[in-house]
């Protein structure tokens, strides 16, 4: 599949010459955090990458071989919301230029062969549905095929796709499975989590790797926040939910910043000696 | 105590007082007699009408009944002994899942179950059924103690969803629901679940990795609950935009039946669980052994093997060939 072909427009990523950070909020010049792998130059903050732009930044040039582009979602509970699902992904897929919200293959990191998968918070909030949940558990069976080690990037706002209902959420069970099956055939997966990590994607693949690392200020977690306020009634605590929070708490091995992402995944492949 | 009575059920209730008016001014009439037969008969076709018919919403408030049986019900109604194991080992014993040993005919079990509460005072001490991580921490304990020493495992699901609050965030729910499930699809054990009243998102299929999957008929299990759906689709949850959700989510027995995701609706009494305990209790009691008499003698592989590709084949797509993209 030609990757030259998508679209310039990003949902995610404002147009223009300039980017405003919403964390320092400094005016900045959209090349320059470009060229710094999207990260603001001023305060660290890291800005949405679409899963092409990821894995340019994780992969060796030109080595990705992109699986499963075959896979389409169709619409099978009838959904209609404020659209009917079927023309949602008309839409995603028209404004995206993404056919859903995974993008799986093989390629190699510093010269080490691996299995990739990326999940792209541009297209419906990078939820999982039937396709990205075959598209993921295709790939985890590939690698254990293969012996390859296996890296999955999720940036999923939504989590399970609420629009393929119960489906989704027993997408949540087949990646595990797959998973759970590589993991006793002694297959390494390490897992990143980037904003935002939330619900049935982090609540599963997301949070089964032997290693699990994240951005800095990702927000992680299960239940969304509107939703926790409503049931607690409390103030949050500072920082709740972000990669620092998690990182403290005991559930992730390191914080990496973008940059650096290549050589720390290539580093615990050789530790591994997978 | 005073009756929680559904909206769509009026009638029969308004049946049952007459009925019971007419039995109680019982002198023996002949006539008399013959008009109890009748509404006796009228009564039950109202149940089977109303039932028979219910809506997605109306589904959801019989899954939610406070009458329902729960787990601690089934296990006194269903279970010869259930010894009772507490704690995770971490932090504490969550009050919303229970977990013991039981004997269950000529078969000894673990028994893994939400357990919501009927009044207040028990629903407060259970949280409504929704589990913190140390409640998904001591189930897969129990579980792997189960495998350990071949004990096949019953799960019975009922929850609004795993407690969404600040300390489950900070001690993992995500991670510990995320163990669950890959823990659960090679544990090698035979694994029974039976969604016998809310099955609520993650926090349901948080014990919900089996080689039988089913649900009581006026249970409903979904991805969001019908509230949280359609607080995000119509910005507002009334009962307009729930029952719209409801509908839309295909959270039934049957919808999970037609899409391939469970193996059996196990049919409740006439007018709902919450009618009838006992028999409620009895059919699923057959429905558990049947699947324990399926399970038993399966060699460990290819039970792990069929639990595998049970939900492989889960999901709708199409794939279109190459030359169409």
């Amino acid at each position: 599949m030609a990757t030259g072909s998508m679209p310039e427009r990003k949902r995610g990523v404002p147009e223009g010459l300039w980017l405003r950070c919403p964390q320092c909020k400094s005016t900045i010049f959209r090349k320059e955090a470009e060229s710094r792998f999207n990260v603001c130059p001023e305060c660290d903050y890291h800005f949405y990458v679409s899963a092409r732009e990821r894995i340019r930044q994780l992969l060796d040039a030109d080595s990705f071989e992109e699986w499963f582009t075959e896979l389409r979602s169709c619409d099978p509970l009838g959904f209609i919301d404020r659209k009917p699902y079927a023309q949602r992904l008309e839409d995603e897929r028209a404004k995206t230029g993404m056919i859903d919200a995974a993008v799986v293959g093989r390629g190699y990191i510093r010269g080490r062969p691996v299995v990739l998968g990326v999940t792209d918070f541009a297209f419906m909030a990078g939820s999982m549905g039937s396709v990205v949940g075959e598209k993921l558990t295709r790939s985890v069976e590939e690698a254990l095929r293969l012996k390859l080690p296996l890296i999955f990037v999720s940036g999923s706002g939504g989590g399970a796709r609420m629009q393929e209902g119960i489906l989704s959420l027993m997408q949540m069970a087949k990646v595990s499975a797959a998973l759970g099956r590589y993991d006793r055939a002694g297959g390494l997966y390490i897992s990143i989590l980037t904003n935002p990590t939330m619900g049935g994607v982090a609540a599963s693949f997301a949070l089964q790797g032997d290693f699990t690392f994240a951005e800095p200020g990702a927000l992680i977690g299960f239940a969304g926040r509107r939703t926790i306020w409503n049931t607690v009634k409390l103030e949050l605590p500072e920082k709740f939910q972000t990669s620092e929070f998690l990182l403290q708490h005991g559930f992730i091995d390191r914080i990496i910043h973008r940059k650096d992402l290549r050589t720390e995944v290539a580093r615990i492949i050789d530790y591994c000696e997978y | 105590m005073v009756q929680h009575r559904l909206p769509f059920e009026k009638e029969i209730y308004d049946m049952e007082e007459l009925l019971a008016r007419l039995e109680s001014s019982g002198d023996g009439q002949l006539g008399r007699s013959d008009e109890i037969r009748r509404i006796r008969r009228d009564l039950a076709n109202l149940k089977r009408m109303i039932y028979s018919n219910l809506s997605p919403w109306d589904t959801v408030l019989v899954a939610r009944h406070p009458d329902r049986p729960q787990t601690v019900d089934y296990i006194n109604l269903i279970f010869e002994e259930f010894v009772e194991l507490h704690g995770d080992r971490a932090i504490g014993d969550d009050r919303a899942i229970r977990t013991g040993f039981a004997r269950l005919g000529d078969f000894r079990v673990m028994l893994v179950g939400h357990q919501k509460g009927h009044d207040w005072k028990e629903r407060s001490e259970c949280l409504f059924g929704c589990a913190h991580p140390e409640g998904y921490r001591k189930a897969l304990n129990k579980m792997r103690l189960a495998a350990k020493f071949r004990l096949p495992i019953i799960c019975l699901i009922d929850t609004p969803g795993a407690y969404p609050g600040i300390g489950a965030e900070e001690r993992g729910q995500a991670q510990l629901i995320a163990t669950n499930l890959l823990e659960m699809s090679q544990l090698p054990t035979p694994i029974i679940c039976v969604v016998i009243g809310e099955g609520g998102s993650g926090g349901a299929l948080g014990i919900g990795i089996g080689d039988r999957v089913s649900m009581l008929e006026h249970a409903y299990y979904s991805v969001i609950s019908p509230e949280g759906c359609a607080g995000i689709l119509w910005r507002v949850a009334n009962d307009e935009t729930k029952a719209r959700a409801a509908a839309a989510l295909k959270m039934t027995a049957k919808d999970l039946a037609r899409l391939g995701v469970i193996d059996d609706i196990i049919p409740e009494p006439l007018g709902g669980a919450h009618r009838d305990h006992a028999e409620m209790a009895n059919t699923l009691k057959t429905y558990l052994m049947r699947y324990l008499r399926e399970l038993r003698g399966l060699p460990v592989d290819e039970l792990l093997e069929q639990r595998y590709q049970k939900f492989r084949r889960m999901g709708v797509f199409v794939e279109e060939p190459a030359s169409a993209t």
